[in-house]
């Protein structure tokens, strides 16, 4: 009846599994108590749960990242703990079998129900009112996008209360992870919270594509797209592109591991470096997946408060289209030791040091958009200068390990996981969080706190440092990563101080969520009214602050590159129209959030082998899937009186604050 | 934590900055083999070429961001000023020309460091066959006629050819001290050639998460004069433990944090029995291990010894 699923199963003797899961438990009944205390259920449902539109969606795909970002950082800060502690005789507190669940954990959640959902939230929100669009092209998709990666969120999370999760590190490498060497239900967990939220990142590629593709604004040519939306969709050819591997591969061992296949066993003719090689041909597609937009973000960032046009925006597409093809051509360089010969090493190491040009080349041109321009110190553009630092170093460590030569000594040493999260948290994180800042009162209405903003800025990037630059050192001093303890008296210090580095990222976050509090609580005085709180250059800050719902009472039409300033400039800005047309909009639908929902259910069912389940919530999902495609009542009109009584209510909202910014003094023309 | 505690704490972190400068602290940066030398000299010579751009670019960042601050109103303003032929081709050249650079060193290293290719060296090498264990690993010398377990030695000044196997997971063989790592595969071989060029006694450990055991799956390699390591080969074979088909099932099981053992007879066989042990029969069809490049071909030399029992190792897993 339930497969392998037994009381066993919830770890009643470990106590800080047991005490997470009591706070979990306790908060989340406490939230349930609240919304039906104040009766918000249906406003959940309605205005959030079955929304397909893509600002909400955003908002909540950066929600899921956030409490995503504090359960993959205490998984972090338990590590660090661990290893600040387990030298000699120590074995610290955490035993192999429970520490190997916690850094594939680590691995798993930072990279794919953190960074990825941040990402394609800050993506949700910006790229529709960047090019003019009243919504994604396919709304529907996009909320089952959204609905699939909670999913896959939740499979890891209900791992901890009930089984485990992979030890096999996040890459799951076979043999290890096949069942004779990991014969526990964590790399289940690990595979369908993979192929779930997998799944649902493809169709958010596609759709992203098709968006941007057909849904741009009259006049927005492809060399006037706002960079941030270039950015996104070369990171939507390389989902589309790069994750079917993951999902084929993920297949391939989910056959073996169920079926007795031998694809990657050592019996029966399999072969693990098929696995290894095809991990990484999406592996490190991904990478740039998760870095193209953060570039696209200080694009927008540095440009928009240097209060000045992107220096060299055409060689940024294309230094951005060069990243994206040679990203397909640099997977080996994650395995140079596996034996292949020097002629491929070298090409593989030849291929990925090319990308360092492109790269430069971007670095260069937010060097020379901040030349000659009128810097302002905000929270997010003091995250783009603490990139461009902290990114260099990342990209010239990188650059080091492309060297084969170099690689066979630093190949898997504390080096690589100083680099790696010098590029993904000096990189993309940084990015992401510039972008939070940046969109924030796009999307809410109101600016976040500056002072607390730039006290989380300042813990993070010294929190960086002082974490990171000792797994430097480690790695010359010969530790190899995923150790549980080790004997070498000489590293402990450099590890302690690598702990508290982490401590110093945690007060980072702490002064993020005050960041949030105190903003909630002090919105009245952070209002923006005119929907364009920074002297935006692009069309996401012509409408108001947060957007009507369908973005754009009136479609915009593009004559320039900036097309908002263009406007400004013109003084066409906020031109209201004699009369309103209607509007065409889809309307809210539940058939995302429940195929989501059975597809965490269809997971959790094959994890366990529980067969029935399985099939009834497969089932379920087709034919929601089926009964929903079937649905011809998808869409409505909005009136134009409708429109115009919510335009009138803004505009009266700024009716003199719009005087200041339409006549603002243009800057002096050279 | 007491004051005390505290305290010490705070003096162990007082060495921190004269740590950071003793390079003879990291492994990496004081070889005791060529190999490691030459790739010691590469990384240095990499990075140094690589900070050519870095800092430049860290420094102006600084630099830009301070001069051309909002408050700065003396500084030049050219808001629409947005595109400059000369600076973008200096900036699409120079990290042209230093990738160039350094992937003309890339190429060349790359080869020079392979860890496939034989040291070149007047000495006569010797042969060390590698296999990883959960989670240990075994040394057979087949040569001397022995194996030792989470112990390795040879002479120093000699070229150590090591054939590498696995027998389970995947793991990386690795002596930092000395240079190169390369993974061990079961079912297939890999290939490692280094060299010590001074005495001592240097930790290897795998470095590629193997499962629970991986923590300690630690060695020392030993690098002696000719003498010693005679010696060491006669105090091994003094022991009267064979490893065999029959014994290695035992050895193969998993097990933790192993001591040094010694085998003072090893069956001639053992090493490819363990390589072709996935291999059901000897025969197989050439080619599905090819990926790796050498591995493919190394393992079908092995698959020629066909008809060799392979039943003994297959019940291990």
């Amino acid at each position: 009846m339930f497969g392998k699923l037994t009381l066993e199963a919830v770890p009643f003797h470990e106590p800080i599994i047991m005490i997470t899961l009591a706070v979990v438990a306790i908060a989340g009944l406490g939230i349930f108590g609240a919304i039906t205390y104040y009766r918000k259920w249906g406003y959940l449902w309605t205005e959030w749960l079955t929304s397909v539109d893509h600002k909400k969606i955003g908002v909540m795909y950066i929600l899921v990242a956030l409490i995503m970002l504090l359960r993959g950082f205490a998984d972090a800060i338990m590590m660090r703990g661990q290893l600040a502690i387990a030298e000699g005789a120590s074995q610290g507190y955490l035993p192999p079998e429970h520490y190997d669940q916690i850094f594939t954990a680590h691995g798993v959640i930072m990279i794919i129900f953190m960074a990825m959902p941040f990402m394609v939230g800050l993506m949700n929100i910006a790229v529709p009112l960047q090019i003019g669009a009243r919504d994604v092209a396919f709304p529907f998709l996009n909320s089952l996008s959204f609905w699939l990666f909670v999913a896959g969120a939740i499979l890891v999370n209900v791992s901890l209360g009930v089984g485990e999760f992979a030890r096999t590190g996040w890459v799951a490498y076979p043999p290890l992870a096949e069942l004779g060497y990991s014969p526990g239900v964590g790399v289940d967990y690990y595979i369908w919270a993979l192929q779930l939220s997998g799944l649902g990142t493809l169709l958010t590629g596609v759709n992203f594509l098709v968006t941007v593709f057909k849904m741009r604004a009259p006049g927005m040519s492809w060399m006037k797209i706002p960079v941030f939306t270039w950015a996104c969709t070369f990171t939507n050819v390389l989902i589309v592109a790069s994750f079917p591997i993951l999902t084929a591969t993920l297949g391939l061992l989910s056959l073996d591991r169920y079926l007795d296949m031998h694809f990657f066993t050592n019996e029966l003719g399999g072969n693990a470096m098929m696995y290894i090689n095809l991990f990484w041909a999406w592996g490190h597609p991904e990478v740039y997946i998760l870095i193209l937009p953060a570039f696209g973000i200080f694009s927008e960032v540095i440009s928009t408060f240097s209060g000045k046009k992107l220096f060299g925006y055409t060689s940024m597409i294309w230094a951005s289209g060069a990243i994206t093809v040679l990203g397909f051509v640099v997977w080996l360089h994650h395995f140079f030791t596996m034996g292949s010969g020097a002629n491929v090493n070298a090409f593989f190491g030849v291929a990925t040091m090319v990308i360092a040009v492109p790269t430069g080349v971007k670095l260069f041109s937010w060097l020379f958009t901040m030349f000659r321009g009128r810097v302002q110190f905000t929270t997010p553009v003091l995250w783009t200068l603490g990139f461009m630092v902290t990114f260099t170093v990342g990209g010239m460590t990188g650059v080091l390990l492309a060297v084969p030569g170099a690689d066979y000594v630093l190949h898997n040493s504390l080096f690589l996981i100083a680099h790696f999260h010098n590029t993904i948290i000096g990189g993309a994180v940084f990015g992401y969080l510039a972008g939070f800042t940046f969109w924030f009162p796009k999307a809410f209405g109101f600016k976040l706190d500056e002072r607390l903003g730039k006290g989380a800025f300042w813990c993070w990037i010294t929190g960086f440092f002082v974490a990171f630059m000792p797994l430097y050192v480690l790695g010359f001093m010969g530790m190899t990563r995923r150790l549980n303890h080790y004997d070498n008296p000489m590293w402990q210090p450099y590890l302690i101080v690598a702990f508290f580095g982490a401590g110093l990222i945690l007060c980072g976050i702490l002064f993020q969520l005050a960041q949030l509090v105190v903003s909630l609580r002090n919105r009245e005085s952070l209002r923006d009214v005119t929907g364009d709180p920074w002297g935006g250059r692009t069309l996401e800050w012509s409408t108001s602050s947060p957007p009507p719902f369908y973005n754009f009472a009136v479609t915009p039409s593009v004559r320039a590159l900036d097309a908002f300033q263009d406007m400004k400039e013109r003084g066409e800005a906020y031109l209201r129209p004699d009369h309103y047309a209607p509007i065409h909009m889809p309307k809210n639908t539940s058939a995302g959030l429940i195929i989501g929902l059975l597809g965490a259910v269809f997971g959790f069912a094959l994890v366990w082998h529980i067969w029935w389940l399985g099939a009834v919530s497969f089932i379920g999902m087709i034919a929601t899937f089926i009964a929903r495609s079937y649905n011809e009542d998808v869409d409505y009109y909005v009136q134009p009186d409708e429109v115009e009584r919510i335009e009138n209510l803004h505009h009266a909202n700024f009716a003199a604050p719009r005087q200041a910014l339409n006549t603002q003094p243009v800057a002096e023309q050279i | 934590m007491n004051p005390k505690q505290i305290t010490s704490l705070l003096k162990r972190l007082a060495w921190l900055p004269l740590l950071m400068l003793s390079g003879c602290k990291m492994v990496l940066l004081d070889p005791k083999g060529q190999v490691g030398v030459d790739e010691k000299s590469l990384i240095i010579t990499a990075t140094l070429l690589m900070l050519i751009v870095v800092i430049p670019v860290i420094v102006m960042t600084l630099v830009f961001a301070w001069k051309y601050r909002a408050s700065n109103t003396k500084a030049t303003y050219r808001p629409n000023w947005s595109h400059s032929t000369a600076i973008e081709l200096v900036v699409w050249i120079i990290p042209c020309v230093i990738v160039a650079i350094l992937g003309t060193i890339t190429w060349k290293t790359t080869h020079e460091l392979d860890p496939y290719r034989p040291l070149d060296s007047d000495v006569k090498p010797i042969e060390v066959q590698v296999v990883s264990l959960d989670w240990k690993w075994l040394f057979i010398y087949p040569e001397q006629g022995i194996a030792t377990v989470n112990e390795l030695a040879f002479p120093v000044d000699t070229p150590v050819n090591f054939k590498i196997t696995s027998q389970s997971a995947m793991n990386s063989f690795f002596i930092p001290a000395l240079g190169s790592q390369i993974y061990s595969m079961a079912g297939m071989q890999t290939k490692l050639h280094l060299i010590a060029n001074h005495e001592g006694s240097y930790d290897g450990f795998s470095a590629n998460l193997s499962g629970e055991g991986f923590s300690d799956m630690k060695f020392q390699a030993i690098a002696t004069d000719e003498q010693g390591f005679n010696d060491w080969v006669s105090q091994v074979k003094a022991n009267a433990e064979t490893l065999d088909l029959n014994s290695y099932p035992t050895l193969a099981a998993p097990s933790k944090a192993d001591p040094v053992r010694y085998y003072g007879s090893v069956s001639p066989i053992l090493y490819e029995t363990i390589l072709m042990q996935y291999h059901n029969g000897g025969k197989h069809a050439a080619g599905h291990e090819d990926h790796a490049g050498h591995a493919g071909h190394d393992a079908d030399a092995g698959a020629e010894m066909a008809g060799m029992p392979m039943n003994a190792a297959e019940e291990t897993h």
